[in-house]
């Protein structure tokens, strides 16, 4: 069990990252990645909001939608608990924990829409994970979209040092870093599987 | 059957979802100062960063905290300060406007070259030769703040760039794009300024250009109100204790002050 669950969650930050093999939540990781704080504040927010996500849309799907045949409303029914939550989550925090209201700023209402946490949701429920495993999977996806932002800001912060033809100025020469960021990802396949024996 | 069952329970997450978010806002909320929301209103919205905030709602922010001054927005201008100002119930005071003013007037018959230069037309290239004016200081003419501007209001006249002062709204852009630096953002006033950057000793600007400041200190003796100091060569004018008497311009013998 223990093994299971250390797999999954270090498959979702390595050899399944959500941002640079599955190439989900593509938009924040090119838009917030310029500054290593932004890129910090909004995967904590990412990871935050996945795992009260997860949280919340397992019980959903597992005890209201599939007994009753209605499977198919799956994405258009976490779409609007993810609205919620996340609104909800921010009156919280506003009132309860200010200083982290103010670190994750912007960033929480724009994860609403994110593909990232309706991703995470809905792909635990496809591999046929349980609570507890769709939730460390949850974690795991969050730092690893952590882990991708971090690393790119890094690599931002050089970009903007360099001088590219003039033709790639801007997104073109970012979205070519981006591609080989991910191309160095890959070389992490069948290392977790290798290491937990699975 | 199962169609109502679907709308059944998508609506009643949907009315939970609501409730919660009701209930949350009623009892949730935290008080914000309502003129926040119409000093935010009142700003321009277009959130160029002019004032020194992160946008119109950081700097509406500062303004109802009392740590910004209103009438810091440059877009919005005159009007828009009054507007904050009667939100805020304080005088507006004047909104400083402010313009952009090259200082240079080295055009091409006024400032001699070193060398012919064939290579990429942009002034941050040419800046990495030093540029082929033989005065390593001045406008290069190849229109970096041209593009920059985003009000047409900046034009390259005769090697030299000109500022429009109708349409110029100050907003710094060009002084940004100037790899030379030498536009400079200064409140619109009836002070002249030294159209010159050039930091050499006199002899070395006399020999590269006719307009050039040489620092011959005459404007520092003739201005009545000590608002004229020379520093590495350079005449430059306090706008605070300018009193626009004109002295300097008449009395400097390159020419290099102007009214503007």
């Amino acid at each position: 069990m223990a093994a299971k669950l250390a797999f999954i969650f270090f498959s979702m930050i390595l050899t399944n990252n959500y941002v640079l093999v599955k190439f989900l939540g593509i938009c924040p990781f090119l838009g917030v990645s310029k500054k290593l704080d932004s890129a910090v504040g909004m995967s904590a927010a990412v990871t935050f909001v996945m795992v009260v996500a997860t949280l919340a849309t397992w019980p959903i799907y597992t005890y209201l939608l599939e007994p009753y045949g209605l499977a198919y409303l799956q994405t258009i029914v976490f779409i609007l608990v993810i609205a919620v939550l996340v609104q909800l989550l921010e009156t919280i925090m506003k009132k309860f924990m200010p200083p982290l209201y103010k670190a994750l700023g912007i960033y929480l209402p724009l994860i609403t829409t994110n593909c990232t946490i309706l991703g995470v949701t809905i792909l635990n429920l496809d591999n046929g994970y349980n609570y507890i495993e769709s939730i460390v999977c949850a974690l795991g996806a969050g730092l690893g979209f952590m882990l991708a932002m971090v690393l790119f800001s890094g690599v931002r912060k050089r970009l903007e040092d360099a001088q590219p033809p003039k033709p790639f100025e801007g997104l073109p020469i970012t979205l070519v870093a981006a591609s080989i960021v991910s191309l160095s990802f890959t070389g992490f396949g069948g290392l977790i599987e290798t290491i937990f024996g699975m | 059957m199962s169609i109502v069952l679907a709308i059944g329970i998508v609506a009643g997450l949907g009315l939970i979802g609501a409730a919660i978010l009701v209930i949350a806002a009623k009892y949730l909320t935290v008080e914000e100062d309502p003129r926040i929301g119409e000093v935010t209103e009142a700003l321009p919205g277009a959130n160029c960063g002019a004032c020194g905030f992160a946008g119109c709602a950081d700097y509406a922010k500062a303004i109802v905290s009392g740590e910004a001054e209103v009438g810091r927005c440059v877009p919005g201008g005159q009007k828009c300060a009054d507007a904050v100002a009667k939100i805020m119930g304080v005088e507006a005071g004047t909104a400083v406007k402010m313009r952009a003013v090259v200082q240079c007037q080295g055009s091409c018959d006024k400032v001699k070259t070193k060398y012919e230069y064939q290579g990429l037309k942009t002034c941050a290239a040419v800046t990495l030769y030093g540029g082929p004016s033989a005065c390593s200081f001045g406008c290069m003419g190849y229109g970096d703040c041209v593009k920059a501007c985003k009000f047409d209001a900046i034009h390259v006249v005769d090697g030299v760039s000109v500022v429009d002062p109708d349409k110029c709204t100050g907003c710094g852009e060009c002084a940004k794009a100037c790899p030379k630096g030498i536009i400079a953002v200064r409140p619109v006033s009836a002070a002249p300024a030294v159209l010159c950057s050039n930091k050499e000793k006199g002899v070395a600007t006399r020999k590269a250009c006719t307009v050039g400041c040489i620092g011959c200190m005459k404007c520092v003796k003739v201005c009545p109100s000590e608002a004229v100091k020379v520093e590495n060569n350079l005449a430059r004018i306090d706008p605070e204790k300018c009193t626009a008497c004109g002295e300097c311009v008449k009395n400097c013998p390159v020419g290099a002050i102007r009214d503007l």
